[in-house]
């Protein structure tokens, strides 16, 4: 038995050391971070303890605008991706020709680097001296004016990001769905038929209480990674995101950490603490949700 | 007689409007294909095209009459390209190799061997599984910059190897695995680790390819940590590289040439995953969170 024991940990070993120092012993000292006010990470030495970490985060003009341009990118996103994803998922699983053809295309922006196809976006959105760009092209054509969506106003510069952001989360939600709807006994629908249950019938009392589950898991994941975006926004509008008012909570943490503002990590930290309190009370409201409205 | 023709009616009509709607779902799914497809068509578009050809076009144009490779070879020489793809090639091979070391000994260690705290540590990791990494990212950059690992390539390994969730994965499918095969190996003297190489391993390599997939994905396009722990061009990854044309390399206004350099990026995972879109499609949706 003690010959049995040492072997278990001797197995677990190399996973213990690596968690132990890069995840557990960091999520105590974020904590400890957070805490200690007027942290100089040049000579590591501090006043004392306190709450005036979170109090300079929550009273900077730059964390609260990041702190809007995520909620707002997630209202926005969170439910249109996932309503897109549905009705897609739906054409999916209705048509049999070319169905695999389909479902390689809807996955492709999956598999690609957030960097190297935000800068696609970018090219397609932006106005030049030289040129007015792709997109604005086709809003003349219809008799719009050209605005700058990199540059410009901030709701043209929301929209892309949205944009962006939607086509990047499509092909795992369509995926999701897409599988989710295939597992769905036939048996039901069969009932149905014979009973002449109208399509819309079928749709809301069967098709949608079965997939519930997934929609829930997809509401969950897409609200955690959207309150983390971070990347996509930086392929869109460059690193220095507080100067183009475009900062998220991570971005705001990250450049509180590294880069021409940074070498704060108490500020980092309280601003993270900050993100995780939002993701794991929401993720709470909508696990109590669930509860009351998924069916399995 | 009249009730025939009445259901030859209703059938031609239930036909029609089969028809109907399945124009509507072909004319749906075609379009979001096209708005999938069209961002990489406009990338290969712009990567052929000359620069003076780009920029003189006020009105961009959707071909090009005499495509050049040009902005290829200003991609690896204007920037080094070359270098960014090796680097990422050595961090995805060294950390996902690693981390299947990693994952395959502690699954093993949670499904098949008995010990005293094993259940314990097991809820921790699961635990673990919730916390976000940008929590842990902050001292994650104190550590390394205090072991002087800053533009290394063990600063930028270490920490991104150990996934708690690829471990919680693996358990599960090893704990499929019959026990009765464990203790007829047990039987006739097979130590653990030839049974884990011998049996487990080769049993469970579906899901030990779905882990190794989706790794490799996670590690090309990796951005946030090797942004902050590199200042050092020569240890940038792609997708650091791609950022630093876009804000300093190839001249800003050099988009052809930036396009070339996006196309070389993302072409090895589209090979990978036109190559294995079954297996990929399939690990994801098991094991994927992404959005």
């Amino acid at each position: 038995m003690e010959n049995k024991s040492l072997k278990g940990w001797l197995y677990l070993l190399p996973a213990l050391l690596f968690l132990g120092v890069f995840m557990v012993y960091p999520l105590i000292d974020v904590f400890i971070y957070s805490v200690e006010e007027g942290y100089n990470s040049a000579s590591q030495t501090f006043y004392g303890y306190g709450a005036y970490n979170f109090s300079y985060v929550l009273h900077d003009t730059y964390f609260l605008q990041a702190i809007r341009n995520t909620f707002l990118l997630v209202v926005i996103t969170v439910p249109i991706s996932t309503g897109i994803a549905l009705l897609l998922a739906i054409a999916l699983t209705s048509i049999e020709k070319f169905r695999n053809l389909y479902q390689t295309i809807f996955f492709l922006p999956y598999v690609t680097n957030t960097l190297a196809i935000g800068l696609v976006f970018m090219i397609l959105f932006k106005k030049t001296a030289y040129s007015d760009g792709m997109i604005n092209m086709l809003i003349m054509a219809v008799g719009g004016h050209a605005i700058d969506f990199i540059d410009g106003p901030y709701a043209a510069k929301m929209f892309v990001l949205c944009f962006y952001t939607i086509w990047v989360v499509l092909p795992f939600k369509i995926l999701i769905l897409t599988s989710s709807l295939a597992s769905v006994n036939q048996d039901y629908y069969n009932a149905a038929r014979v009973d002449g249950t109208s399509k819309w019938r079928i749709f809301t009392k069967i098709t949608l209480p079965m997939i519930s589950p997934s929609i829930f898991y997809l509401i969950i994941t897409g609200f955690i990674g959207a309150f983390k975006a971070y990347s996509d926004v930086v392929a869109l509008f460059g690193t220095d995101l507080n100067a183009a008012g475009m900062n998220t909570i991570v971005g705001y943490v990250y450049d509180m950490l590294y880069g021409d503002s940074g070498g704060y990590p108490s500020y980092a930290a309280a601003a993270a603490l900050i993100l995780f309190v939002i993701v794991l009370t929401i993720t709470v409201i909508n696990m109590l949700v669930r509860r009351k409205h998924v069916y399995i | 007689m009249e009730s025939q023709k009445e259901l030859t009616i209703i059938e031609k009509q239930a036909k029609r409007r089969k028809a109907i709607q399945n124009t509507f779902v072909y004319l749906l799914l075609t379009i979001w294909g096209l708005m999938v497809l069209f961002p990489f068509y406009w990338m290969v578009l712009t990567s052929v095209k000359s620069y003076s050809a780009y920029s003189s076009e006020h009105i961009p144009k959707f071909y090009t009459t005499n495509p050049t490779m040009q902005n290829y070879a200003d991609a690896f020489t204007a920037v080094n390209l070359g270098r960014y793809l090796m680097n990422t090639l050595l961090f995805t091979v060294v950390t996902t190799a690693v981390m299947l070391v990693v994952t395959v000994l502690a699954a093993y260690a949670f499904s098949r061997i008995q010990f005293a705290g094993r259940e314990l540590v097991f809820m921790i990791f699961l635990a673990l599984m919730m916390i976000p990494n940008e929590l842990v990212i902050i001292t994650n950059f104190v550590t390394i910059t205090n072991w002087n690992m800053r533009n290394t390539f063990a600063g930028l390994i270490l920490p991104s190897i150990t996934s708690v969730f690829y471990i919680y994965l693996l358990r599960e499918n090893f704990a499929q695995v019959p026990a009765e095969l464990y203790y007829a190996a047990k039987v006739d003297g097979t130590s653990d680790l030839k049974y884990l190489l011998k049996v487990m391993v080769p049993i469970c390599k579906p899901t030990i390819i779905t882990i190794t997939i989706l790794k490799v994905i996670e590690c090309w396009n990796s951005y946030v940590w090797p942004r902050l722990i590199t200042d050092d061009s020569n240890y940038f990854l792609v997708s650091n590289g791609i950022q630093e044309i876009r804000e300093n390399g190839l001249g800003r206004e050099n988009i052809p040439a930036m396009m070339a350099a996006v196309v070389i990026v993302s072409l090895p995972l589209i090979l990978l995953f036109l190559l294995f879109h079954k297996k990929i499609m399939e690990g994801v949706s098991r094991g994927g969170t992404k959005g």
